[in-house]
């Protein structure tokens, strides 16, 4: 994304205007996009130094990087959209190792024709996303591909962070013994998302839990700097996350269902739809798992940040060579939670 | 959430489960079939088996609308999108039913076919409408719980003369595949398959009401009890079934009372038969060819009949060498008796459509059931 401070002659019509191939051809039509729409949201001294790379100086430490592509339709939903959940989704990541998030860079793929409008709501809210995470935008990138070659437009970013000394946070970590913690209510994302697909004519009202996980995560390993492992658990759902930790830490699980917290509406669409709730994507919320002695620290910690007010202990960490994730059912029984199979598809009857 | 945690609640489970203990003969087995996929998803999703006594069992029959489907009617499907270029809509579930040669729909839709998930005969509808340019079919399928659905559709298309809409019939009759399993050589003669009573549909009979099991209640003498598909619904419809059979009755009793009636939703009936012929027979996947089984669209309705409108030719395609699923699908053997089951075919690739499904007995036994033996192990270790 080069920054030079252009003057163009005709503005960019963003209210009518729509992006044609020249926007990413690397010509003036390029720049001006860049200057008139990214650079003016997302301004900050790294894209203003105009080069084709953001230099910045590094404190000594630990450092964490990671990548997550977005594409998702439709591209607005009740509580987001494609640009906050793009900043969200890699600053969970990079936050997930107990890590500060620092910066992103923002690759976009854009379909020809999208409109210029769409593309600033979501340029904007990702600013937005970015500075209420604290992180700055350092570089970016811009495609345009043919009409009918994208899904309206796509956007990966790349985001780093610093681990704070003593931290030591990861997926092969949980030990028998071990407390499993979430931070809130599941589901919300995956079901918000269904319910705004065309196709799908029931409303509920259930908004995205898409959010920036970072001050949590910092409060948290704050009380609680002995956690053993983080995750976020957005596709493939808590069932996926805890199979993904179990198997990395050849240990199993024991959960019970009664204290999975599930919001009523979100229970009931998946009732509706034959779907299961723990299989369902989060964007605003995370797993973790910590030693017995620390559990209550860590719920109290969790409970009191906005985004973890409804935190609550799920199960424990067990022994088990075959590293099964099982769940005591509200029912008496006993279930495995097994890795998602394929994708979740409605059932017929 | 209001009407469903009711029938999970577990201080009634365990009562359920006292009660069973208690009724049960010890001296005696009681093998009962579920034949509906919904009552096998909610004996696995909830550990209802670990709540009845050793000599209580559960026989997981053919009730899962795409494990019976026989592959020549995927493989009429893909010809479908494929040859004839039509926007194929369809339920969520027949999107990985395997054809012959390793194909899906799935794959289709991956190579270019316009096949579409609809949640409702009313998205095909709708497609059509948006769509008056091309040819939409909607791929039907169900017992006869989805079927009166696809009648509103067909009724529909003619009153608004939609006619690039058809739809590709594969709906199917219970009472006659019930009957058929219960003729069937394993059951009758040899003796291999024990089944002692029945489960009957719950949505199913909720369309057609309890009236039709009587029949073979009485000439087969085996009792059934129409059941709900929450798990407290199966518990107490089992007890029901131990009472029955501690009697020497063979009655057809109703568990399913806040739904079904015995004479069933009428104004559902009468629709279909608006709509429906009965097919003389049918090919169902596991049970073979089945007199009466299945419904075809009536003459009237030609026009939005897919198997009139196109070229739709009979396939008889075998089962993947090996695949178990027709035994399976006749309660003549279990989804670990099979030598593909979590060999080669699991849910990422199913080989038979037993896999399929979450309804459908090997894809349950992998989900929930595979793992129990190593599952109480590990408690037991722990």
């Amino acid at each position: 994304m080069s920054a030079a401070v252009r003057r163009f002659p005709v503005r960019l019509d963003i209210r009518r205007g729509f992006i044609d191939m020249s926007h990413g051809g690397g010509g003036r039509a390029m720049a001006q996009l860049i200057d008139e729409l990214f650079l003016k949201y997302f301004d900050n001294p790294y894209l203003r130094q105009g080069n084709d790379q953001a230099t910045f100086a590094v404190e000594a430490g630990r450092m964490v990087m990671s990548v997550d592509g977005h594409v998702i339709s439709p591209l607005f939903f009740p509580g987001g959209d494609i640009g906050s959940l793009a900043v969200h989704g890699t600053v969970n990541d990079v936050a997930m190792s107990g890590a500060k998030p620092l910066h992103l860079s923002a690759g976009f793929i854009i379909e020809e024709g999208f409109p210029l409008s769409d593309l600033e709501r979501i340029v904007k809210s990702m600013a937005e996303a970015a500075r209420d995470a604290d992180v700055t935008i350092v570089a970016g990138d811009t495609k345009v591909v043919e009409r009918g070659s994208g899904d309206g437009v796509f956007i990966t970013t790349t985001g780093i962070g610093v681990i704070p000394d003593g931290i030591e946070i990861s997926g092969d970590r949980a030990a028998p013994g071990d407390q499993v913690i979430v931070s809130g209510t599941l589901g919300d994302h995956g079901v918000t998302i269904m319910s705004s697909r065309e196709n799908l004519t029931f409303d509920t009202s259930i908004t995205s839990d898409s959010a920036s996980l970072h001050g949590l995560v910092a409060a948290l390993i704050d009380a609680v700097p002995e956690v053993h492992c983080l995750r976020d658990p957005t596709r493939g759902g808590l069932a996926t996350a805890l199979n993904e930790i179990a198997f990395q830490s050849g240990v199993g699980m024991s959960l019970t269902e009664t204290a999975i917290p599930v919001r009523p509406a979100v229970n009931a669409a998946c009732e509706l739809l034959g779907l299961d709730p723990l299989y369902i994507a989060n964007e605003g919320k995370l797993v973790c798992v910590c030693p017995p002695e620390q559990a209550e620290a860590a719920l109290a910690a969790l409970r009191a940040h906005p985004l973890g007010a409804n935190a609550a202990i799920i199960g424990e960490v067990t022994k088990d060579p075959n590293s099964l994730v099982q769940m005591k059912t509200d029912f008496g029984g006993n279930r495995v939670l097994d890795w998602l199979s394929g994708e979740q598809l409605p059932r017929i009857c | 959430m209001k009407y469903v945690d009711e029938f999970r609640r577990q201080d009634v489970a365990s009562r359920l489960r006292d009660a069973i203990a208690e009724a049960a003969d010890t001296d005696r087995q009681y093998r009962l079939m579920e034949f509906c996929g919904g009552h096998t998803h909610a004996i696995f999703r909830y550990g209802v088996q670990d709540l009845m006594p050793d000599n209580v069992s559960f026989v997981h029959g053919p009730g899962c609308p795409v494990c019976v489907l026989p592959m020549g009617r995927i493989d009429n499907a893909i010809k479908l999108a494929v040859d004839d270029g039509v926007i194929l809509c369809i339920y969520g579930d027949l999107l990985r039913v395997p054809g012959s040669g390793r194909t899906s729909l799935m794959k289709v839709k991956a190579s270019g076919g316009d096949v579409r998930m609809v949640y409702s005969t009313q998205d095909a509808l709708q497609i059509a409408r948006d769509n008056p340019t091309r040819e939409v079919v909607f791929f039907a399928i169900g017992f006869e719980t989805t079927t009166p659905a696809t009648a509103v559709a067909l009724q529909l298309a003619r009153r608004e003369r939609l006619e690039n809409f058809s739809v590709f019939c594969n709906h199917v009759l219970t009472p006659a595949a019930i009957q058929n399993i219960l003729e069937s050589p394993e059951v009758r003669r040899i003796g291999s398959v024990q089944i002692d009573g029945f489960f009957g549909p719950s949505h199913v009979s909720s369309i057609i009401g309890s009236q039709p099991y009587e029949f073979f209640a009485r000439e087969y003498q085996k009792p059934v009890v129409i059941a709900g598909f929450e798990p407290l619904d199966v518990m107490q419809a089992a007890l029901m079934l131990i009472r029955q059979l501690n009697d020497g009755r063979f009655e057809v009793e109703n568990q399913y009372t806040r739904v079904v009636t015995r004479e069933g939703n009428q104004k559902a009936q009468k629709l279909v038969a608006e709509t429906f012929d009965l097919r003389r027979e049918f090919e169902w996947r596991g049970l073979g060819l089945v007199p009466y089984s299945a419904l075809a669209i009536k003459p009237e309705f030609s026009t939005w009949d897919a198997e009139t409108r196109f070229d739709v030719p009979p396939v008889t395609a075998s089962d993947v060498k090996g695949c178990e699923c027709p035994s399976i699908l006749r309660g003549a053997a279990r989804p670990t008796d099979c030598r593909l089951f979590d060999v080669v075919c699991t849910p990422e690739n199913p080989m038979g459509s037993c896999m399929v499904s979450s309804e459908g007995a090997c894809a349950a036994y992998y989900s929930y059931g595979r793992f129990r033996q190593s599952a109480s192990k590990s408690e037991a270790a722990a």
